[in-house]
């Protein structure tokens, strides 16, 4: 476990030595954050749209805006560059476990980009504009939802860059997984302005968890116990899910020599 | 460029991304995917509300429409700028200075993201649905505006891209912050201006010449005044404002590799 | 062919010298060198890592624009005829790639021809003649990222070769090759030099490149010129001694006392024994038959002072 904690803190320190690219980073993420708060206020200034007025829609932006480089929305494809070049025999044969190893370091990662890439978007938005705050009792659900929000997206990037051990070009999935995630997770417009029965598909799927889940909870928007669960069930599937892919590809990697 | 070398190296660049054909059609379908995705957001806003800013569902989609279809192109042909941290960072760009052409053009046709048609493709079936979805006065001036528009619009988001990825020859790792103006001005052109406030509309509007992209040409061709009172000549002149921004570009373009050069890495 | 005088290149450097506080200083990488190549030379120019070579290759051939000074190559001004230049010569980078990653040899040298608009005959002579010296007819038709470091070195030199450059400028051209593909390129670049008379300047770490190569050396360290003159002259000059290894078949005293030694290192209990003579008192030859009146070899090497051992002689000299 101690090995896992220094994992974490490397990817912490790791993070924290690209400061040109987090400050980009988050000067792009303010930007986005002032276009769709535009769009957002022409959307419900004149009468609240499902369950949205101004101070929550504005809490809305700014929140989609640090969660999304909070849980790396857009992926990464490191693991996959590893398991092309055949690096990933290394990582393999490490006294670890690769998945847990990698989630260790994205959990450092996250840790940074909460200091530089989720606060700071937040309290632009509520500086700048009306801004709803949470009730008290809804901040540590916040946590523990985000929390859950990170494991979810791990799992799905884990997953997608496992792919890489069966395709030769694993590019094509990747930027499918980031045009379906960016899609259904709620982040271009609440989930629950979509008609009724988009909104039971959309939630069948795990993409709510990452982005639309913290955020009603945050919001105390439905019972917030129903948004945790679905959090929980999706952080569960999708990690036996890594670990079971990673087995079959050791497997693979060991009998075929990668 | 009056000879047929920038069409080779575009060729050999195609004929290299052929190589990975499974990836390169899904990445083709997730790019038109991601395109009307963007429509969904529209469509699913309009559900629950009947006008955005004093526009209406069909006009805010021909306005979409434009700046997708712009955008589009515009990622077609300069794209491949989104590489030059990369260049220079390996030293490709001092290996595209060894030969006895511009820098601009090489970066530029160094890759064509083909892939990207997907998003042009989304993008011009999307202006077929909305131009036959609102009430046009059709003439030959107006067939004229349909389809110089997106031609225009991509020429500027072309100039948008090369002035942002220009500051990489100062900031190595700041592409986010080319991202979010490029992509930025997609999102912002992709609504009529009278969304936006304050100084962020008078910069993406006028500085970053993002009005002229779809919200002018897209009033001429509905034939609505300008609810911000501007003239009706703004409408017509996207091609002037896109040559302007294409020159600046370049100034801007010259003025950074006289730096790189100058100061180097 | 090229003229150089008092060239200078200055770098802005920021340093984190706290946590939020950078200093900014200047760095000359490159400080008043001067030197000139003649047309049909062959010239190398050595020194470690971080002497101002790259930086200096960078102005010459018009990537980077000097603080000040004067330079000419081939006639025109690299910084303000950077196109006309490269039209002129050649440039081989060791670790960066002017071909197309993806695609056959083939087809980027028919970019390159495109590119350079060379004449279909001026190209196909050429071509034929490179394929046929660095042999390059076996993967010609492989894409690039399939070929070995030692063919794509010569798929990169023919690149820069077919508009017909005066001048070949060849930065670390042998570096990662194995033995045997550093031999062919030397002996086709020596070639070139001599019968076709295409000036070359390349920088190298290895000693052998310039032996084979280069006649003329210019050494070069902390940005300025500490040599120009025969690889042979500065040897002798600073470097006059060679060491002689040899492994004997059973343990013996150090053999010191050999007439032109000058100082014995010894290992292994006396096994193996590293012999420093002076080129000018004994010869290997000579030495080598006195060791073997005293102990029966095993084995032996002849080890020549490492470039960055004659640099170091040569800038401590100063």
């Amino acid at each position: 476990m101690r090995s896992y904690a220094q994992l974490a803190l490397a990817g912490f320190r790791r993070y924290s030595n690209y400061r040109q690219a987090m400050f980009a980073g988050l000067a792009a993420n303010v930007m986005f954050g002032l276009l769709r708060t535009a769009v957002m206020i022409a959307v419900v200034g004149a009468a609240p749209v499902a369950g949205y007025d101004v101070p929550a829609a504005v809490a809305y932006v700014w929140l989609g805006q640090g969660l999304l480089a909070f849980v790396q929305l857009w992926g990464d494809a490191r693991l996959a560059g590893r398991i092309r070049t055949g690096d990933v025999v290394v990582d393999l044969y490490r006294p670890w476990h690769l998945q847990a190893a990698l989630f260790a370091e994205d959990v450092g990662r996250a840790g940074f980009s909460l200091f530089v890439r989720l606060v700071p978007p937040v309290l632009v938005g509520a500086l700048l504009f009306p801004f709803q705050w949470p009730e008290v009792a809804a901040w540590p659900l916040f946590a523990v939802s985000a929390l859950l929000a990170l494991v979810v997206s791990f799992g799905l990037r884990f997953l997608v860059n496992a792919t890489a051990f069966w395709l030769l070009d694993s590019r094509g999935v990747e930027s499918f997984h980031v045009v379906a995630t960016s899609a259904f997770c709620g982040l271009g417009v609440p989930l629950s302005f979509f008609p009724d029965w988009a909104q039971d598909v959309l939630w069948a799927t795990p993409f709510p968890a990452i982005i639309q889940a913290p955020i009603d909870v945050y919001l105390s928007h439905d019972p917030q116990w129903t948004a945790l669960g679905h959090q929980l069930f999706w952080a569960v599937v999708l990690s036996v899910a890594g670990h079971l892919v990673l087995q079959r590809a050791v497997r693979k990697v060991v009998v075929q020599g990668g | 460029m009056g000879d047929r070398i920038y069409p080779k190296l575009v060729a050999a660049r195609l004929r290299g991304q052929m190589s990975y054909r499974v990836s390169f059609a899904l990445e083709c379908l997730g790019q038109a995917f991601a395109q009307a995705i963007e429509l969904v957001v529209i469509l699913v806003v309009f559900s629950r509300v009947d006008a955005l800013g004093g526009f209406s569902a069909s006009e805010v989609v021909l306005l979409y429409a434009f700046a997708g279809t712009a955008f589009g192109i515009a990622d077609l042909v300069a794209g491949q700028l989104n590489e030059l941290p990369d260049y220079i960072r390996t030293g490709k760009f001092d290996v595209l200075l060894l030969r006895p052409l511009g820098t601009l053009p090489q970066v530029m046709a160094s890759d064509v993201r083909l892939r990207r048609a997907g998003r042009v493709a989304a993008g011009i079936i999307t202006m077929a649905f909305a131009l036959t979805h609102n009430d046009i006065a059709w003439s030959p001036w107006t067939v004229l505006l349909v389809v110089v528009t997106p031609l225009a619009g991509a020429v500027i988001f072309s100039a948008v891209w090369i002035v942002a990825c220009a500051v990489s020859f100062w900031l190595v790792e700041a592409q986010e912050l080319a991202n979010a103006v490029t992509h930025g001005s997609n999102s912002f052109t992709s609504y009529p201006i009278t969304v936006y406030s304050g100084w962020l509309r008078r910069f993406m509007a006028f500085v970053v010449p993002g009005a002229f992209v779809a919200y002018y040409p897209g009033l001429a061709l509905l034939g609505r005044a300008d609810p911000l009172g501007g003239p009706a000549f703004l409408g017509w002149i996207a091609p002037l404002v896109a040559l302007a921004a294409a020159c600046v570009a370049g100034l801007v373009w010259r003025f950074a590799v006289r730096h790189y050069r100058g100061t180097g890495s | 062919m090229i003229e150089v005088r008092e060239l200078c290149r200055e770098f802005a450097v920021t340093t984190r010298t706290g946590r939020f506080r950078r200093t900014r200083r200047t760095v000359r990488a490159v400080d008043s060198v001067s030197f000139d190549v003649a047309a049909g030379e062959a010239v190398g120019y050595v020194g470690p890592n971080g002497a101002g070579k790259s930086t200096t290759i960078k102005m010459l051939t018009g990537i980077l624009v000097p603080t000040s000074g004067h330079v000419r190559v081939s006639g025109v001004d690299p910084s303000r005829s950077r196109r006309e230049l490269t039209r002129r010569i050649g440039v081989v980078f060791g670790q960066r790639s002017q071909l197309w990653w993806d695609l056959p040899l083939r087809d980027s040298f028919d970019l390159l021809r495109a590119i350079y608009r060379v004449g279909a005959a001026d190209y196909a002579r050429r071509l034929r003649e490179c394929v046929e010296l660095l042999e390059l007819s076996g993967f010609l038709d492989r894409p690039v990222r399939q070929l070995s470091l030692g063919q794509r070195m010569r798929g990169e030199v023919t690149a820069s070769l077919l508009h017909g450059p005066e001048l070949l400028v060849l930065d670390e051209p042998t570096i990662g090759l194995d033995l045997e593909s550093k031999e062919r390129l030397r002996e086709f670049l020596a070639d070139l030099n001599t019968t076709r008379g295409t000036t070359l300047l390349l920088t190298t770490h290895d000693l052998d490149d310039i032996e084979r190569l280069c006649p003329r050396l210019v050494v070069i360290d902390r940005g300025t010129v500490l040599a120009d003159g025969p690889l042979e002259e500065l040897r002798a000059e600073v470097a006059p001694e060679r060491v002689l290894v040899v492994d004997l078949e059973k343990p013996a005293d150090p053999l010191g006392d050999l007439a032109g030694v000058v100082a014995v290192r010894s290992e292994l209990g006396g096994l193996r024994q590293h012999l420093t003579f002076r080129r000018d008192e004994t010869t290997a030859a000579a030495l080598i038959a006195a060791v073997a009146t005293r102990a029966e070899v095993h084995d032996l090497v002849v080890e020549e002072p490492e470039i960055d051992d004659v640099v170091r002689r040569l800038y401590a000299r100063r």
